[in-house]
């Protein structure tokens, strides 16, 4: 019955969206109030049924409904309730209802704090955004019902795949959709804008915070997800250029790139086409995303549902977006003038150049991703691109912008002069300069990539806090201190954020050049050496887990003598699905993870054990939580809040032209 | 349906890559041996390289990788000892030729175009008339000062 209740308030839902979606376009052209004003309630009204069908689906897996279809395949009644509620989105249907739900969640967000937006804009943002909603219930409905019931109900589920049962899946997808689900803000704001035949500073003004937030919101699932592979997959990667992990790396990238040039429109009102142009292919590249994890068209290891005719539809889906939005874009473009006027140094300059660099960085990674398709249809050539392309082609683009972003920060607008800001960043550059050079004396006949990395690390935070520090202006310590304190959060959080990008470069380089990896049999009680560390296989044991069997060993780890701790890495077998999994134990520290694996039993009573030291891994997503941080504080910065509490409706009917 | 899950026992399968008994004593050609594998794919897995995979036909191309070594190839021998038998799509660093310069060149073929794009912009702004700098309207600076006085 709630099942029922939940497919019958989906359609509703795509219904209400339908309407909003003519009606206030309408409104908004004929400039009518009362037609626009239907998006308002329109807008609550989607999000409420949506959200009524999400519950009633995950209703449906708490309590083990297995006459619902998607239950049966995905759950098991002995599964933890945990991994039942997060078994809703461990699947194709269920995590579409999710993208959907979280696309009702902006829209209706928008409709009701965006109380200060022009009604004609709100009303056509809105009703664009609504559009977009209108495809993906007609997808979920027509090809991917989460709600379908069988008539011979199983006593039990087929559970969920064991790699999933993990607190990862119940905050990866989450957090990558409202990533994915934000920019359709920033492209219903772009589409509306069109429409509208106006781009100004307050127009990227409203729109900022939206983007900001996707981008928050993606920093944060993409390193979740690569958190979740580097513990759960069982030799410690923690990017693998996979399709679907570039699908969310692409948007991210120019989510990243539209945050700075909108920066640019708001602050001199120049690059207007430009971040229009952004905002649109962001959300497009969320779409192809969707549609490279969905349609099964390109081999990835994360097989979501390989289903031709959800490909088609998807592919429907992006032409007609991606389409009409840049038709709309050819058309209008030319009438959006730039005002600001600026010298070619100058913090414009530099925007432009970081758009430049993060923008083709995204189209390396995207030509990567799709050529084996292109090449195996234009040039018959059946082709892998893979890991070692990647990080060739990509990395150079990451380093330049490292290189270049401290200066590129502390530069002013309008016209700069290099050398004034070169100087105060010189004890940055000479101090990562000196700490690279002195890790390079300290390794020998190892690749340069360490160094670089820590150099580049290095420089980034260095960089930050002089960024910081310098606007103190000149004076006593205790005076510049409280200026600090009292700098914009905003300010704050560009050197959080920037500073962030540094770690992580840390992170990646210590990890990718010190790292230190042994396989071997290793025998109960005989101990072996790694790096500066001393492993011993105490045991070996059986031991039962709630829907699992695991076999757990037991493995010290000593450094000169001393013990540092007791690790448990195991090997599960899940009966249901007969799927075994290896499960990492991992140490994780300041400065370095000790990573133990263990595998099968030999014949001569040994075990197979696969033992890593992996120096400063942990930076990597700490440089990731800074990024996402830095951006919670911009975000949180008074002048979004002041423009948010501004005009408290001055006569709704009047245009704001 | 059996489809899918042959699929996810695919990529459930634990990763367990190389092997204690694949070890070459030399730790030379054991290195060179690692650094192969990375770039060489497992053609039964999704997307992964054969020094991260555990199928058998992974451990069988790692076999046949050191063989080749002990043997007294060097790297790039070896690579086309194997790219001859299971073709271009072993491959994970895809080879420069032909129709794949586009793919190697695409990338700083963008950026050159985008910075020359950059720079005409550029020059366009500097020199674009300050007088384009327009001041506010009057709704405009209304609604500034509402701002400012809130």
């Amino acid at each position: 019955m709630i099942t029922e209740l939940g497919h019958f308030a989906l359609i509703l839902a795509a219904l209400t969206a339908l309407v909003q979606g003519i009606v206030p376009l309408i409104g908004a052209h004929k400039r009518w109030p009362g037609w626009m004003a239907v998006a308002e309630p329109a807008a609550g009204m989607q999000f409420l049924l949506t959200m009524f069908s999400f519950l009633a689906l995950t209703y449906a897996f708490v309590v083990s409904d297995f006459s619902v279809r998607l239950v049966t395949l995905n759950s098991h009644s002995a599964k933890p309730m945990i991994y039942k509620i997060s078994g809703v989105w461990g699947n194709h249907e269920g995590s579409m209802l999710l993208w959907v739900l979280i696309l009702t969640i902006f829209g209706a967000t928008l409709a009701w704090f965006g109380g200060n937006l022009p009604p004609t804009l709100r009303a056509r943002a809105l009703s664009v955004q609504a559009w977009v909603a209108v495809a993906f219930f007609a997808f979920i409905l027509f090809t991917s019902n989460p709600f379908l019931r069988i008539s011979a109900p199983p006593f039990d589920g087929d559970d969920l795949n064991p790699l999933l049962q993990d607190v990862g899946l119940a905050l990866h997808p989450p957090f990558l959709y409202l990533g994915y689900v934000g920019l359709s803000m920033a492209f219903s704001f772009a589409v509306a804008a069109l429409i509208e035949g106006r781009v100004d500073a307050a127009w990227a003004r409203w729109v900022r915070p939206w983007t900001l937030a996707a981008w928050i919101f993606l920093t944060i699932g993409i390193a979740l997800g690569s958190w979740w592979a580097y513990y759960e997959l069982g030799w410690g990667g923690f990017w693998f250029w996979d399709p679907v992990e570039n699908a969310s790396f692409m948007p991210w990238l120019l989510a990243a790139a539209l945050l700075h040039s909108s920066v640019v429109v708001e602050k001199r009102e120049a690059l207007k086409s430009w971040t229009i142009l952004l905002a649109i292919l962001a959300f497009g590249f969320s779409l192809i995303g969707t549609f490279i994890v969905r349609s099964g068209v390109i081999t990835s290891v994360h097989a979501f549902a390989n289903d031709p005719e959800r490909g088609v539809f998807i592919l429907a889906i992006l032409l007609v977006f991606m389409g009409g939005a840049l038709m709309l874009f050819a058309a209008r473009a030319s009438a959006m003038e730039a005002k600001g006027v600026f010298s070619m140094v100058s913090r414009e300059s530099v925007l432009v150049l970081n758009n430049i660099l993060l923008a083709v960085a995204c189209f390396v990674v995207f030509v990567g991703t799709i050529w084996p398709l292109v090449s195996e249809i234009f040039f018959t050539r059946k082709l892998s691109v893979g890991p070692p392309f990647f990080n060739m082609a990509f990395t150079p683009f990451m380093v330049l912008l490292g290189i270049v972003l401290p200066v590129g920060a502390m530069l002013p607008w309008k016209r700069a002069n290099l050398a004034r800001v070169a100087k105060p960043l010189l004890p940055a550059f000479v101090l990562a300069l000196a700490l690279a050079g002195l890790v390079w004396a300290m390794q020998t006949g190892r690749s340069l990539l360490g160094p670089v990395g820590l150099f580049l690390g290095a420089w980034l935070v260095f960089g930050a806090i002089t960024d910081l520090t310098s606007r103190t202006g000149r004076g006593a310590f205790g005076q510049r201190f409280q200026r600090l304190r009292r700098l914009p959060r905003a300010d704050w959080g560009k050197a959080v954020a920037h500073a962030g990008f540094g770690v992580t470069i840390f992170g990646i380089a210590g990890l990718t050049a010190w790292e230190m990896e042994d396989i071997r049999v290793a025998y109960k009680g005989e101990p072996y050496t790694v790096g500066a560390f001393e492993f011993t296989l105490q045991d070996v044991r059986a031991v039962q887990g709630p829907n699992y069997m695991s076999t757990m060993a037991d493995v010290t780890v000593h450094r000169n003598g001393k013990f540092v701790a007791l690790v448990h890495p195991e090997k599960r077998v899940y009966p249901v699905s007969s799927m075994p999994t290896t499960e990492a134990a991992i140490d994780y520290r300041f400065l370095r993870d000790v990573y133990v694996v263990v595998g099968d039993p030999q014949s001569d009573g040994g075990f197979t054990m696969r033992t890593y030291i992996k120096p400063l891994t942990n930076w990597i997503w700490f440089g990731c939580a800074m990024m996402s941080f830095g951006g919670f504080l911009s975000l949180s910065d008074r002048r979004f809040r002041v423009a948010a509490g501004a005009r408290k409706a001055p006569s709704a009917g009047v245009p704001a032209e | 349906m059996i489809r899918m899950i042959l699929v996810l026992m695919l990529m459930a399968a634990p990763v367990w890559a190389v092997q204690p008994d694949e070890v070459l004593d030399d730790p030379v050609l054991e290195e060179r041996a690692r650094e192969m594998s990375k770039d060489l794919r497992c053609l039964v897995c999704r997307n992964e390289s054969i020094d991260e995979s555990n199928a058998e036909l992974a451990r069988e191309l790692r076999i046949l990788v050191r063989e080749r070594l002990v043997a007294g190839d060097t790297n790039e021998q070896a690579m086309n000892y194997i790219v001859d038998r299971y073709g271009e799509y072993v491959l994970l660093r895809p080879q420069t030729g032909g129709s794949n310069l586009v793919l190697w060149l695409a990338g700083p073929a963008m950026l050159f175009l985008a910075l020359l794009t950059a720079v005409f912009y550029l020059r366009g702004r500097a020199k674009a008339p300050r007088t384009a700098e327009k001041k506010l309207s009057e709704d405009e600076q209304a609604r500034l000062k509402e701002i400012l006085d809130e």
